[in-house]
């Protein structure tokens, strides 16, 4: 009996915190990037600083018509929101907040994560290819062709991490890590977290949904609360890839009083992580198709594999 | 039957069923959609068969790579909505592919039984031999010659991709007329 209350509670938590985190990254981008460019950003939203602008956006979503595009392949395109949104949602099972504090410790925890990350990715394929819309099917196509040059350089750093800690399971490679992996480990981090960004395709990656150019790519077409789960599916992209770095290369929960508050170390270290992310977005212009391939098979990938001969080597050495 | 073994039937179901659609739909899209449900269920029953690893890795690489790949590559080629019934094999092209998949499948699946089917594997107490450690050790204890084999054939591939790829070999440049040889 206590295990069925055990694992109900797990899963309401990990359903909240998918709930409430990436809403705070997208209130904090409002705030933060209207800041940056002398703005104000939100101010109305339930009175204080327009705290509730984004439930008013959600009350807003709900109530928009619901269009699927004549000429569209029906199925497929109601159900690629789903698969761009559930996988976020898994993987957030397998990140471990604190110690001991982790729905769920898996012995190959970072081949899952990593996996399920990718199944992602096939949700906005999905999306460009069914709406029946050009513009649409060229955001689908930029998506494919920077996702499969992003996730070479992606594994070879979060490998890297793995041959330090010399385990696959994302508690363990927390609980082993020491303070100078932070230097030792720091190419490997640049690369995984940039990588992150171009497979999240945000900006300065975010070519695939160029709005002034190809109107939002794959995501055109999509009104309502089908282009919520989108956009949702984005910050929880980010506070995902954000955890992840936070866990595999920022040390996770260590900190002063680790025991008692090492989940909120791990929750620090993610939401600074977070404001990066939008600190990146407002501060860079788009990268063009032959930068980005230039920046990941010529920047990134040697890189990583620098990276991945050097901590072969420290770990033979010591 | 246990709750395994009931999951374990079903997943083999689904795993068939998507299997079969991939070949016989005739939306080629739709069908590349068929290969995720059909690779995502056998790695389901790696999991059941607690090969934690292997099931992962099954993610990553097919539906993660292989199908990305395969959708990028129908998306170039302007595949689109709805039949593409100028693509449809004749009626004896299906007969001969229907009898080879089927023998083989007749085969692999005599073979099989006749090889394993009075072993049993007891899932419920000793679950490390899927574990990646296991996996690892005995990848790289046991097999390494074949896997060391294995990535001299994907280095070959790739050599192989990219002269195709490049236009300019294979053509003698005129200034190597005059170079020593």
């Amino acid at each position: 009996m206590t295990t069925v209350l055990e694992v109900a509670l797990r899963i309401v938590l990990v359903l909240g915190v998918f709930l409430v985190l990436p809403l705070l990254v997208g209130q904090t981008e409002h705030k933060a990037m209207a800041h940056m460019q002398s703005r104000l950003g939100p101010m109305y939203a339930g009175g204080f600083h327009g705290w509730a602008q984004l439930i008013a956006d959600g009350v807003k979503f709900a109530q928009k018509e619901d269009i699927v595009p004549a000429g569209a392949d029906r199925a497929v395109f109601k159900l690629a929101p789903a698969v761009a949104l559930l996988p976020y949602l898994i993987v957030l099972v397998a990140i471990p907040v604190g110690p001991g504090l982790v729905a769920q410790d898996l012995d190959a925890g970072l081949f899952f994560v990593l996996a399920v990350m990718a199944v992602g990715v096939l949700g906005a394929l999905m999306a460009g290819w069914a709406s029946a819309n050009k513009f649409s099917l060229l955001g689908g196509l930029r998506s494919a062709a920077q996702l499969m040059s992003y996730e070479l350089p992606f594994l070879l750093a979060a490998a890297s991490v793995a041959m330090a800690a010399g385990t696959l399971s994302l508690p363990a490679i927390v609980g082993a890590w020491q303070p100078w992996w932070l230097i030792w480990q720091l190419p490997g981090a640049v690369v995984f977290f940039v990588a992150g960004l171009a497979e999240l395709q945000r900006p300065p990656f975010d070519m695939p949904v160029a709005d002034s150019e190809i109107i939002f790519g794959a995501f055109t077409e999509y009104t309502g609360l089908r282009f919520a789960l989108f956009l949702l599916a984005e910050y929880a992209g980010i506070v995902v890839l954000c955890a992840l770095t936070t866990v595999l290369f920022l040390g996770g929960w260590h900190g002063p009083f680790a025991d008692q508050l090492g989940w909120l170390w791990t929750l620090l270290k993610t939401m600074v992580l977070a404001f990066v992310v939008i600190w990146l977005r407002v501060s860079y212009p788009r990268l063009r198709a032959d930068q980005l391939q230039r920046l990941a098979w010529q920047g990134l990938v040697p890189v990583a594999l620098a990276q991945l001969a050097l901590t072969g080597v420290v770990v033979v050495v010591t | 039957m246990s709750v395994v073994e009931v999951l374990f039937v079903l997943l083999g179901i689904v795993a068939v069923g998507s299997a079969l659609l991939v070949v016989t739909t005739n939306q080629l899209v739709h069908a590349a959609l068929w290969l995720v449900v059909c690779l995502g269920s056998v790695a389901g029953c790696y999991l059941l068969l607690s090969a934690e690893f292997v099931a992962w890795v099954q993610v990553l690489i097919y539906v993660g790579a292989v199908v990305v790949l395969l959708l990028f590559g129908l998306m170039l080629t302007r595949a689109p909505i709805g039949a593409s019934t100028d693509l449809d094999a004749g009626l004896g092209q299906r007969a001969v592919a229907a009898l080879t998949a089927g023998g083989l499948a007749g085969i692999v699946i005599t073979a099989l039984v006749d090889a394993f089917s009075g072993e049993r594997i007891d899932l419920g107490g000793d679950v490390s031999t899927g574990s990646s450690a296991s996996a690892g050790s005995a990848l790289f204890r046991g097999w390494v010659l074949p896997f060391e084999v294995l990535s001299l054939l994907l280095l070959a591939a790739l050599v192989g991709a990219i002269v195709l790829s490049r236009r300019d070999v294979g053509v003698e440049p005129e200034a190597a007329d005059g170079g020593p040889t």
